[in-house]
């Protein structure tokens, strides 16, 4: 029984193990990148950027099909050129960055929504915004998993600078130059691993697979170390767990592989080691010292 | 003594309302200089120049061969994220950024001077705490076993005494000593006059321009003190570009 349902499908069919492989290369990639947005209170505008970068996939998209190499470097260009636009205005001007960053992916969602449903079918619409995780072809496979090697090894370039100018700003700016090359750098973490997601999860929820499991992982840990590990053994449990929920009913792949996140994060809101809910209403009583 | 840091008529300030305005001087490497004036007098402005972090509007800073890892900085308002989940030890750790770098490895004498610093400030037994339990002395006595760790020539404090009990100030004052007699050079603001008076051999009055600037008994003077007080802090919007650039600038 417990085989038929957990390890049948993936055994048995080919598309199935596909989606396995390209789920855990998002997870174990995505998941320490959406640990750094939350603790640099970024949450949002991981989400902001996985709209601002649909016109430069969409068009990568018309050009090539559906190649993650060229969807990738329009999503880039469309990225960064709405992140720099925003910062620009924000200086510049009276207006705050937030504002200007909304305003721009929002002019940036709708180009790119424009740009499928004139020139691309509706069908290709739809593939953009929710993704199908289940036609993976190999070539894409790869795409996904060498982009996940490239955001695993410049986080670990980046990591101490990253960490530093997340804790300490100012220090880092008086003993290194590194401050904004390493912002940078992890903005295009960022965009790079959105656009990895889209062909899994759509344009929509591919910030999900970073966000949902960082933020499990700050109701289990106090450290960075131990918050990134459990964040990509989340990513992992909800990829794993969310395939095999489709599989068995009709839920899309992309949201089932949400959902679980999510149950797994209200279950830790609910009972988390550190500030979960049951555990601020039974503190237990308090210590000597 | 040789001059540690060559200040030429600086003037320093923000949107071309100088803060600093026309500052000229020299200290000499070794130096323990105090720095005194009102709020809004231009310490932290001054102190920020000479780091590196603000550009003047004119004038030059000359740091004599000094890298920008030689200097250390506490800035007066520290602007830590102090939620963010780092240890003690950790956090501690980054003052050896001019060691370690990017990716040099902490190894054992690393571990064993960032213990060392830890207790040089009293906060042994700390070392796993993350920095969001701290109150704000142990916050203060954490800048400054990190300022320990980066080991600089020059050595800028903002106000380390501000809002810190008496045995804290008493502790941190010792290390500052300890310094000076490490022959570092370290710039202090301070507003406590008994305590400059007591531990500070030189200091400059600062009210925007220099008031005085010597041996600290001939400095603060009650004449100089109410000098510096009739300084006015307002920018005035209205105010015309400066004309006491009279220097030549070595730009054609």
């Amino acid at each position: 029984m417990f085989r038929e349902v957990l390890i049948a499908p993936f055994s048995e069919f080919e598309f199935m193990r596909r989606a396995l492989a390209a789920v855990i290369a998002l997870a174990l990639a995505g998941a320490p990148i959406g640990v750094f947005l939350m603790l640099r209170r970024m949450s949002l505008v991981g989400d902001a950027m996985a709209h601002a970068i649909l016109p430069g996939a969409a068009i990568g998209f018309l050009l090539c099909g559906l190649n993650l190499f060229a969807m990738t470097a329009g999503g880039l260009i469309a990225g960064f050129t709405v992140a720099i636009l925003a910062g620009v205005v924000a200086r510049s001007t009276e207006m705050k960055e937030d504002a200007s960053l909304a305003t721009f992916y929002l002019v940036s969602l709708a180009v790119g929504v424009s740009i499928v449903s004139v020139k691309g079918t509706n069908i290709d619409l739809l593939h953009v915004l929710f993704g199908n995780i289940l036609a993976m072809d190999d070539a894409t496979l790869l795409v996904i998993a060498a982009n996940a090697t490239i955001t695993l090894i410049v986080l670990a370039l980046i990591f101490r600078p990253l960490v530093i100018e997340s804790v300490d700003p100012l220090f880092l700016r008086t003993v290194s130059r590194a401050g904004a090359p390493a912002h940078l750098a992890f903005l295009a973490l960022v965009v790079i691993n959105l656009v990895n997601g889209f062909q899994a999860l759509g344009t929509l929820l591919a910030v999900g697979l970073m966000i949902l499991p960082a933020g499990i992982a700050r109701f289990w840990s106090r450290d960075i170390t131990g918050m990134i590990g459990i964040a990509v053994a989340s990513a992992l449990l909800s990829g794993y767990a969310g395939l095999v929920l489709s599989f068995q009913t009709r839920v899309p792949t992309g949201p089932a592989i949400i959902l679980v996140a999510a149950g797994l994060y209200v279950g830790s809101v609910l009972f988390g080691r550190v500030g979960g809910l049951v555990r601020q209403l039974f503190p237990g009583r308090h210590l000597e010292a | 003594m040789t001059a540690q840091l060559q200040l030429s008529d600086v003037t320093l300030g923000y949107d071309r309302h100088p803060a600093v305005h026309h500052l000229s001087g020299e200290i000499a490497a070794g130096a323990l200089l105090a720095i005194v004036g009102p709020n809004g007098a231009g310490k932290s402005t001054l102190f920020r120049g000479i780091v590196g972090l603000l550009k003047p509007l004119a004038g030059t800073i000359q740091r004599a061969g000094l890298d920008v890892l030689d200097i250390a900085y506490l800035p007066q308002s520290a602007d830590i994220d102090r939620s963010f989940p780092i240890s003690v030890y950790d956090f501690v750790g980054t003052g050896l950024w001019r060691e370690t770098g990017f990716f040099g490895g902490m190894g054992k004498p690393a571990g064993a001077r960032i213990v060392a610093a830890l207790a040089a400030v009293g906060l042994n037994g700390f070392e796993n705490r993350p920095i969001g339990t701290l109150s704000g002395g142990q916050l203060q006595r954490l800048l400054f076993a990190r300022v320990l760790l980066q080991d600089a020539r020059l050595i800028v404090l903002d106000e380390p005494f501000n809002a810190i009990d008496a045995k804290t100030s008493a502790d941190l004052l010792l290390l500052v000593k300890r310094w000076h007699a490490e022959q570092r050079t370290v710039l202090a603001a301070l507003h406590d006059m008994d305590l400059v008076r007591a531990h500070f051999p030189e200091t400059l009055l600062l009210a925007r321009g220099k008031v005085a600037w010597g041996l600290t008994a001939e400095v603060l003077t009650a004449e100089n003190l109410l000098a510096a007080q009739r300084m006015c802090e307002a920018f005035d919007d209205s105010a015309t570009a400066c004309v006491v650039d009279s220097l030549p600038s070595r730009a054609a």
